[in-house]
């Protein structure tokens, strides 16, 4: 069978399982919709928590990412697992306990104020709305590429089936969606990964695998390296290339940015207890990291391979896959020096191909002649990482319209049945919106992911981390923190990003920061000015000092509620 | 709960997240990023050690630094009882 009916096959079977879930979990009330009911086990929660975090990117680009960065790679896999641990000390407990659907919801109240809940509204509004734009791509690119469908069809298929289970379900239809998602997901990425492994180094685990010796008894990373540097290329396990500065900073701003994305975050309102919120960021680390880990594996075997098999070697024998990448561009070959050779070397004005980062994890089992049904499977996988990230992001935007904007400011006397119906609508029209947008994406949606980032980290991370650990901390001090941390990173972003219009240029780059890394200075910004702001100023009323020392403690926390 | 017992959970409550981010800092940001280089020189297998941490080692260690921490908590919260039954 061909890999195209394999795909058909693979696809569609995981698609039945992912309505059928979701058929099964519909949701009856505004807390199912919102939270699930509030009854999610903290392993499906971890689960699900898992799928949701990892996106197409996580799954199809970043382990190409890496086989192209070497070291450098670190920033993403410490960036953005890192995030969970101060998660799970510094946030979902509180969070848990304080008890409410939506961040704009703990912002609100804590700082009991309706000015400082719409900055938040705005905010998770935005980060949420640039980032299903990109996943909705995803999904397109997937189906137009292994289906041989238009990109627009693509896509359609992909809001029909997210609408389906996000409309019906809401939270709790997503969330055992997800758990089926990220079965899939895992399975599909590891398998090839130990296939590969057993290949090259003869060891079934390949975290272990890459640090292995190779048939010839030399180790792989020593063999990389020595290929590397033949080429010219850095190094494949050092610093190279990449400035220290940079990869601090943006582990750093990917770290912090996890841990205030609205979309994570509520993930830990929908456990039972305070102790079950805790343990489910445990379990939604060890579950993601069983990616994260398996990635730089991927990532060192593909980078040995292409070099194994394109260097030096003459184009008329090139493999299939070679040829089929090349059809979509994605590929390219000039053959400089007449000799008919592929000459793939670090000196741009030598270098022969380019290849497009991005297909690695895709081409991969195909340049390690793995079975059709692997490549389907791997295509199965991307689906449910882009569909599961793109379910739970939109409900996010749901949610703040529903309850934060209608129920909470315009319509306070709205029925909790017209509420439902009106978080219906609001996903329905989010993911028409997120379809049309990812239809014709601006050109600068991988762009503004880095905004979402820093947004993220130098808004809501301080404002939610203040709120829990300073008592003293008002609602002046918070909403000026938020301003200027928000207006300071997205400046900064707009200034040195020339996809965005800024004059700014590389050199101009204080302390040589790009701007993926500037959250961190914004984050600390906000910390600073909340702080200074909140001493000059009245101390909060007496009943928010008592929630705050309510929420330091986990007895007592209740199902969450919206009242 | 009186307030004496409130102030003393919730300081040993920070002693334990100074500790445990303090390791969190110390595995990333040291072994991974700050100290990479020097770490390099030192192989474990076919692994470089500060390449090994940077790409491996401190996942890892994030992981299990959350269930110390959810293990400690529930701990402390039975101790000063203030678990939920």
């Amino acid at each position: 069978m061909t890999v195209q009916i394999w795909t058909f096959i693979i696809v569609g079977l995981t698609f039945f399982l992912y309505i059928g879930v979701a058929i099964w979990a519909r949701a009856g009330s505004t807390k199912e919709f919102y939270v699930a009911g509030g009854g999610v086990s903290p392993l499906a929660n971890g689960m699900a928590t898992a799928a949701d975090w990892m996106s197409a990117a996580s799954y199809l680009s970043m382990a190409g990412l890496i086989s192209f960065m070497g070291y450098g790679g670190a920033q993403y896999l410490m960036g953005w697992t890192g995030g969970y641990v101060l998660l799970a000390l510094l946030l979902a407990p509180y969070l848990r306990k304080f008890g409410k659907f939506t961040v704009p919801d703990f912002i609100g109240e804590r700082y009991y104020s309706k000015t400082a809940r719409l900055v938040a509204l705005l905010c998770a509004i935005l980060v949420s709305f640039t980032y299903v734009v990109g996943q909705m791509k995803g999904v397109g690119v997937a189906f137009a590429r292994f289906l041989e469908v238009e990109f627009a069809t693509g896509i359609f298929i992909g809001i029909a089936i997210v609408f389906f289970y996000a409309v019906l379900g809401g939270m709790k239809g997503i969330t055992y969606t997800q758990v089926a998602q990220y079965c899939v997901l895992i399975f599909a990425f590891t398998v090839p990964a130990i296939f590969i492994s057993l290949q090259m180094v003869g060891n079934p685990i390949p975290q272990l695998g890459f640090g292995g010796t190779m048939a010839d008894g030399t180790y792989l990373l020593d063999k990389l390296n020595q290929l590397s540097t033949d080429l010219g290329f850095a190094e494949y396990t050092s610093m190279g290339m990449n400035d220290r500065i940079n990869v601090f900073f943006i582990t750093a701003s990917l770290m912090l940015g996890t841990a205030g994305l609205p979309h994570v975050i509520v993930r830990f309102f929908t456990v039972p207890k305070v102790r079950d919120a805790r343990k489910s960021a445990g379990y939604a680390l060890l579950f993601i990291a069983i990616l994260y880990t398996t990635a730089p594996a991927v990532a060192t075997f593909a980078r040995t391979n292409l070099i194994q098999t394109v260097s030096n070697k003459s184009y008329s024998e090139m493999p299939t896959w070679f040829k089929k990448w090349e059809e979509s561009k994605l590929i390219t070959f000039t053959d400089k020096n007449n000799d008919g050779r592929i000459q793939y070397v670090a000196d741009k004005g030598k270098n022969e191909l380019v290849i497009d980062r991005d297909i690695m994890v895709l081409a991969n089992p195909e340049i390690a002649n793995l079975p059709a049904w692997v490549i389907a499977l791997v295509v199965a996988g991307g689906l449910a990482a882009a569909l599961s990230t793109a379910a739970g992001l939109l409900l996010v935007i749901a949610t703040s319209i529903s309850h934060d904007l209608l129920k909470k400011n315009l319509m306070p006397n709205i029925s909790e049945k017209g509420e439902l119906t009106a978080a219906r609508i609001a996903i329905a029209v989010a993911v028409v919106g997120a379809g049309l947008a990812g239809l014709n994406p601006p050109g600068f949606v991988a762009q503004v992911v880095a905004l979402a980032f820093g947004l993220a980290a130098s808004s809501f991370f301080p404002a939610i981390i203040l709120g829990i650990f300073d008592k003293r901390m008002n609602k002046e001090g918070a909403i000026a923190g938020m301003i200027v941390g928000i207006l300071f990173t997205a400046a900064y972003i707009w200034y040195f990003k020339p996809q965005l219009g800024g004059p700014g240029t590389p050199e101009g780059y204080w302390f040589g920061i790009k701007p993926e890394g500037i959250g961190v200075l914004g984050m600390l910004l906000n910390l600073v000015v909340s702080l200074v702001v909140s001493r000059m100023t009245s101390e909060p009323p007496q009943e928010i000092q008592e929630l705050v020392e309510d929420i330091r403690i986990p007895r007592g926390a209740g199902a969450a509620t919206g009242h | 709960m009186s307030n004496k017992d409130l102030n003393q959970y919730w300081k040993t409550n920070l002693k334990y997240l100074i500790i445990l981010l303090s390791i969190w800092f110390t595995v990333s940001y040291g072994c991974g990023i700050l100290f990479a280089d020097a770490l390099n020189g030192i192989k474990i297998g076919g692994f470089p050690l500060g390449f090994w941490f940077a790409q491996q080692g401190s996942i890892y260690v994030f992981v299990v630094l959350i269930f110390v921490y959810v293990n400690l908590m529930n701990k402390l919260d039975k101790k000063f009882d203030v678990d939920e039954k």
